[in-house]
């Protein structure tokens, strides 16, 4: 939750409680939206192997692969919606995608 | 006190003085006739160095009102201009410039839709915008496309309203005919529109917002009711600076203008250029001690429905004049809400609607004389109230 903006009752909100316009005022407070359940596959990623190009980085339309300090860090499970782009795109195999059935709970 | 300068100007002439002195800091641009001259005339100024306006031209008209939409999130002050298929081509644009209460000014030039192809007066085009959420001005004269242009500009951006205002004014009939007009200093029309004061801009990076956000069902239905009472609650405002211009400008200024309606047995409504008509017939026939009135909306939304029932509620009988169809439907759009405020207000007149002047076809004294005529047989019920196509052969 942001601390600037308290949208946590926003669906019971009457319609003078909405800005003028509809406009979010703490812009950004998507990535508070859990959007990692929609999956039902998820990309597992290979470490050891990965060159660090960083092209899924720049194709994920989610913004859910972390990158630092230059490098390939992890996967953000909690906003990937599972599209597979960022397996499609590595180009050494270091992307897997899985059912999610199978690696639930991991 | 304002000093004045006497020209002769056409409608778009004055609709494009109205923009330089109110000096917009975007106008976007893409031509249409019978609008043209308006963003042609204000693209000289800009040349010419006279305002400091950024004037984007596009490829089309959707991409003229999403440039709008942009530029106004913004926080710049924006207009533009359009016309007939232009409107319909800006038609998903125009809800989104209204529901995202965006304060953008967009003269309008009354014209026909096609097909056929026609590139003369009616109102079908603005017709098909009634429901977008704009407010929506009608000039008689184009002295009145100025007035209703610069109180469109305070109209839009007072944060008591901050709604999408199209002033709009007849094809040719007005945009191109010759007028006397009276143009007002520069100095006292910027005074009165003032500058702009965005809230909620997007280029304040010190509070960063997101604009033209999702919403799903109830939050939707929400901020639609916030909208509709934004609309209404525009009625005083439009009213509050009106008035201002008028005091201003020495020209009254009502959301509907009246000539002889208080004793009237017989009234036209009407909009637009059209009202010099029927208001010379009603003179003529006023001489011939016969009691008519005219009865002319200029602010078409919000609608002005106390007005209305004020103006109408004395008459035996009610001629509204629509300048554009609801094909199928029992009356045109300007009937209906008449009939619907006069039904609410418990006003029971018998009422006939004309079409008329569609594509520009001729409107003459005698078609006025014709339902003034009528107007005597429905109130003594000798003839229905039927929709009717006024002048045709």
């Amino acid at each position: 939750m942001s601390d600037k903006w308290n949208v946590d009752d926003f669906t019971s909100w009457k319609s003078e409680d909405f800005p003028i316009g509809a406009v979010c005022l703490d812009a950004g407070n998507s990535v508070e939206y859990i959007t990692g359940g929609w999956r039902n596959q998820r990309p597992i990623w290979h470490a050891d192997d990965c060159k660090h190009c960083l092209l899924c980085w720049m194709h994920c339309p989610d913004s859910a692969i972390q990158a630092k300090d230059g490098q390939m860090a992890g996967i953000d499970y909690d906003h990937c919606k599972g599209c597979g782009v960022c397996v499609h795109e590595c180009k050494f195999g270091c992307l897997e995608m899985v059912l999610e059935a199978d690696v639930e709970g991991e | 006190m304002a000093d004045v300068t006497v020209l002769s100007a056409t409608g778009n002439t004055m609709v494009a003085e109205a923009y330089r002195q109110a000096d917009p800091d975007v106008c976007v641009a893409y031509p249409i006739t019978p609008q043209t001259t308006i963003v042609e005339g204000f693209a000289k100024y800009v040349a010419n160095g006279q305002v400091h306006t950024r004037f984007v031209t596009v490829e089309s008209e959707h991409s003229s009102m999403s440039a709008c939409v942009g530029a106004a999130q913004a926080g710049a002050r924006t207009f533009t201009a359009t016309s007939s298929q232009g409107l319909c081509y800006m038609w998903e644009v125009l809800h989104i410039a209204s529901g995202m209460r965006l304060p953008i000014v967009m003269a309008n030039a009354n014209r026909a839709i096609s097909a056929p192809i026609n590139i003369h007066c009616d109102h079908s085009d603005i017709m098909g915008a009634r429901d977008s959420g704009w407010i929506i001005f009608f000039a008689e004269t184009a002295q009145e496309a100025y007035d209703n242009t610069l109180i469109a500009v305070r109209v839009a951006e007072d944060k008591r309203v901050l709604l999408p205002v199209m002033p709009t004014l007849d094809g040719f009939i007005t945009t191109h005919a010759m007028e006397r007009c009276e143009l007002l200093d520069d100095e006292t029309v910027k005074n009165f529109v003032g500058e702009r004061d965005a809230v909620n801009s997007l280029l304040d990076f010190d509070n960063p917002i997101g604009a033209g956000m999702f919403a799903a069902q109830q939050p939707y239905f929400e901020i639609k009711k916030a909208e509709r009472d934004a609309i209404d609650a525009s009625a005083p405002v439009i009213k509050e600076i009106g008035d201002e211009w008028a005091s201003i400008c020495g020209r009254p200024f009502d959301f509907v203008d009246t000539f002889e309606c208080d004793d009237a047995d017989y009234i036209i409504v009407v909009l637009g250029s059209c009202a010099g008509n029927a208001r010379h017939v009603a003179r003529e026939l006023r001489d011939q001690g016969i009691k008519v009135g005219v009865a002319r909306i200029r602010v078409f939304r919000p609608f002005p429905q106390q007005e209305l029932v004020d103006a109408l509620k004395g008459a035996k009988a009610i001629g509204v004049l629509d300048r554009s169809d609801s094909f199928g439907g029992e009356y045109a759009p300007v009937a209906a809400e008449i009939c619907t405020c006069l039904y609410r207000a418990g006003v029971n007149i018998p009422i006939k609607d004309y079409i008329y002047g569609l594509g520009g076809a001729d409107v003459t004294l005698d078609q006025m004389r014709q339902v003034y005529t009528d107007l005597q047989a429905l109130a003594d019920g000798k003839i229905d109230g039927d929709l009717t196509y006024l002048g045709v052969q």
